[in-house]
């Protein structure tokens, strides 16, 4: 069995979904003829029409909001932002209409959209393609984010994504799309929304992580276990709402806890997640929580060492969790 | 001037952790490479750690009673010869956080130095995390009682899981033991004297403990005539001397005659380790040597390699360098069975207390002449009684029934026609 990219994935997710239910479209710029930026849509707009694959003006705002209607309209929309740093005009209709329609109506209304959008860097993209934005979006009750760590994750949660009954924002890593390729499953399947996986079973020093850290950390992982250091690995997949229940036997398990991400760290998600740890593990805690995060700088550099710098790897990932082992 | 770490340097292949009986130095001395900084006191042997380098005395971390682990910290020294910053004596935590430094020192420079104090040492010792307080709490731990090997000693959870596991089957088992440990304080009235129990005493106290505690002791005793070998040994000891140098006494007669049974019963002839149990080839024979307050136990290596007078030139080495503080502290390790000279203090009886990680231990006790009878007549022979202390968890009364009257076959067989020394 040939092995699968992240981005090939996702578009077998898409195929298989507009295949199945009519009432699933796709929108987004470039995503017909063009096949999308990152040919995420390739092949679809031949296969499904130019009814069903539909190229927007730049018009970020009317993605999510023609979508949001179509959506309570009965429709499935997939919604695809060019990059994640361009959801900003969207952020009023997917906060304050889409996240909120189903409270706001008592139940009358809901809004199954599905809006994908590229995140992170580490592919020179520099300030305005570089974003992590996912901490932005996650106060928001009635807004569901999820973030994938590999091709597998990727095609069984956006078909999950696609089938929800309430507005799903879906980060892809960027990088992640022609870098992380496995062999997945012919037959179909589909992943729960809201659910962490464990990767990575062990007793020394816990790693809480998402998306493309999670990749990381698990070479990190192999390296140390050389070493005898033995990294359990949990992957949030979710990131909003988390899974708490995850978070806290994951936590407890070892009782020494790195939390990584790719994000400015004052205000990320992993904040989030220490609070919970916080509140439910004292005592089981044998060290600090420690956060590996980018820097509190507002963007991301273009200079290629700064852009390391910027960026956690496997390296950092790895100095972290020997040093709490060793604590 | 240059900041060199003085640590607890590894004194024998199987010490782990050293206390320091006295320091020679104070703060601001000067000392010479090589000149002793302290006297160190590991698991029955006492040592000198020697100065690395020729420097003044800057801080000393460790008080004088104070146990510490093998690596650890214990002191600065101001060094004039500008060599690269701090040197370590490598234990692999420290040589870790070095590659840590050199490959990303922002990185370093981070968090993770915030809470962490630099170098190694014993200042986290007592400073518990809510999971070991809990744990501690759970199971009603004395921390003191546990090593910690996190950052500057700190005990981990890790530590202490480790402990329960170790622990746990044995608190099952006797539940009275910890009540054992700790008899009640008794008063101290007008004239009596306070000993603590330091030094080589409490290392005593702690492996007789543990011995006694660990292993189902089981003891056997039998008679042995040794009139022919007392015999031979009056007639050659004045020109042995003369000879040799040094005396040749008994105990080497029952050296030999032990490590001969014992390669023909290999399974006295035996060490633990850890679950599993290990039949040495090897005859490394434990003696006792008493000197003051102290008791060592030096070895004689490959027993069965020497003849009688390589073993006496072996005991009288041993016991010279035991009574002069001498000994190394490979000279104390890798015993596989003890022989005890009891007889020496008088003694006719005596029960041993194994040598852990020993199965076996012979006690020889006095010669004494006796009327015994022989084909119903009466006869004063020189008699010796054998006292075995066994381990009964693997061993039992048939084989080393056997092994003792093979023991005292071949003292009975020792006369002028077949010893020749």
């Amino acid at each position: 069995m040939a092995e699968t990219t992240y981005i090939q994935a996702i578009t077998q997710a898409m195929r298989e979904e507009l295949t199945q239910d009519e009432n699933v479209f796709v929108l987004g710029e470039d995503v017909g003829a063009k096949g999308g930026v990152f040919r995420a849509t390739d092949g679809l707009f031949d296969e499904f029409g130019a009814d069903r694959i539909i190229d927007t003006p730049l018009t970020e705002s009317a993605i999510a909001g023609v979508g949001i209607g179509a959506a309570m309209y009965g429709m499935r929309p997939v919604g695809e932002m060019q990059f994640v740093d361009f959801i900003l005009p969207a952020v009023n209709q997917i906060v304050s209409e889409a996240a909120k329609i189903r409270y706001r109506s008592n139940n009358d209304w809901h809004c199954p959209i599905t809006i994908r959008a590229p995140y992170g860097g580490g592919v020179s993209g520099a300030l305005y393609h570089s974003q992590s934005l996912e901490a932005m979006f996650s106060n928001q009750p009635g807004l569901k984010i999820v973030m994938p760590s590999s091709p597998y994750d990727a095609k069984g949660l956006l078909k999950a994504a696609i089938r929800d009954n309430d507005p799903v924002l879906f980060l892809e890593h960027k990088r992640a799309y022609r870098f992380l390729k496995e062999e997945i499953p012919e037959e179909e399947y589909v992943l729960p929304i809201g659910k962490a996986a464990v990767k990575r079973e062990g007793s020394d020093v816990t790693v809480i992580t998402y998306g493309l850290n999670v990749h990381l950390a698990e070479q990190a992982a192999a390296n140390l276990a050389e070493d005898d250091i033995d990294v359990h690995l949990l992957d949030l997949r979710t990131v909003y709402p988390l899974d708490q229940e995850a978070i806290i036997q994951a936590a407890s398990k070892t009782g020494k806890v790195l939390l990584v991400t790719e994000d400015n760290k004052e205000g990320s998600i992993i904040g989030e997640v220490a609070a919970i740890i916080a509140e439910h593990c004292l005592f089981e805690l044998d060290a600090p929580v420690e956060r590996l995060a980018g820097p509190d700088a507002p963007a991301m550099p273009y200079a290629a060492n700064l852009e390391k710098e910027f960026m956690v790897d496997e390296t950092k990932i790895e100095q972290s969790i020997r040093s709490l082992a060793l604590f | 001037m240059a900041k060199k770490e003085i640590r607890m340097p590894k004194l024998g292949e199987s010490v782990t952790e050293g206390t320091i009986n006295h320091w020679f130095v104070k703060v601001g001395d000067h000392v010479e490479e090589y000149d002793p900084l302290a006297d160190v006191m590991t698991d029955k042997v006492n040592a000198e750690v020697p100065a690395s380098f020729t420097g003044t005395i800057q801080e000393l971390l460790v008080e004088e009673g104070e146990t510490v682990e093998v690596g650890t910290l214990i002191g600065y020294m101001d060094v004039e010869a500008d060599e690269d910053e701090v040197s370590r004596e490598e234990s692999p935590a420290i040589q870790q956080e070095t590659e840590k430094t050199t490959e990303q020192p922002k990185q370093e420079a981070k968090p993770v130095n915030k809470r962490q104090p630099a170098g190694g040492g014993q200042q986290n010792k007592t400073r518990y995390s809510p999971a070991v307080m809990n744990l501690a709490n759970e199971h009603n731990l004395d921390l003191t009682n546990i090593t910690g090997t996190g950052l500057g000693g700190r005990i981990t959870r890790k530590d202490v899981e480790k402990y329960l596991s170790g622990n746990f089957s044995r608190n099952l088992d006797t539940p009275k033991d910890t009540e054992a440990k700790t008899p009640a304080p008794a008063d101290l009235k007008p004239g009596d004297k306070e000993i603590p129990l330091t030094g080589v005493r409490k290392v005593i106290a702690d492996n007789m403990v543990r011995s006694s505690n660990e292993i189902p002791h089981a003891w056997m005793t039998v008679e042995v005539d040794v009139t022919n070998l007392v015999k031979y040994r009056d007639k050659i000891k004045n020109t042995f001397k003369e000879r040799e140098g040094f005396s040749i006494t008994y105990f080497a007669f029952f050296v030999e005659a032990v490590t001969r049974a014992l390669k023909e019963y290999p399974q006295l002839n035996c060490v633990w380790k850890d679950d599993k149990i290990i039949q040495r080839n090897d005859v490394n024979m434990s003696i006792a040597v008493a000197k003051d307050e102290e008791l060592f136990v030096p070895v004689i290596k490959n027993a069965e390699e020497k003849s009688i007078q390589g073993i006496a030139k072996s005991i009288h080495h041993l016991a010279t360098n035991a009574r002069h503080g001498r000994l190394n502290p490979e000279d104390m390790t890798g015993g596989t069975f003890t022989l005890n000279n009891t007889g020496t203090f008088g003694s006719v009886s005596s029960m041993g207390i194994i040598n852990h990680p020993q199965v076996a231990i012979l006690q020889v006790e006095s010669i004494v002449k006796r009327p015994v009878i022989i084909n119903d007549m009466l006869a004063a022979r020189d008699m010796v009684n054998l006292s075995l202390s066994l381990d009964h968890r693997i061993l039992d009364g048939l084989i080393c029934g056997r092994f003792l009257t093979r023991v005292k076959e071949i003292l009975e067989g020792m006369d002028e026609d077949n010893l020749q020394i």
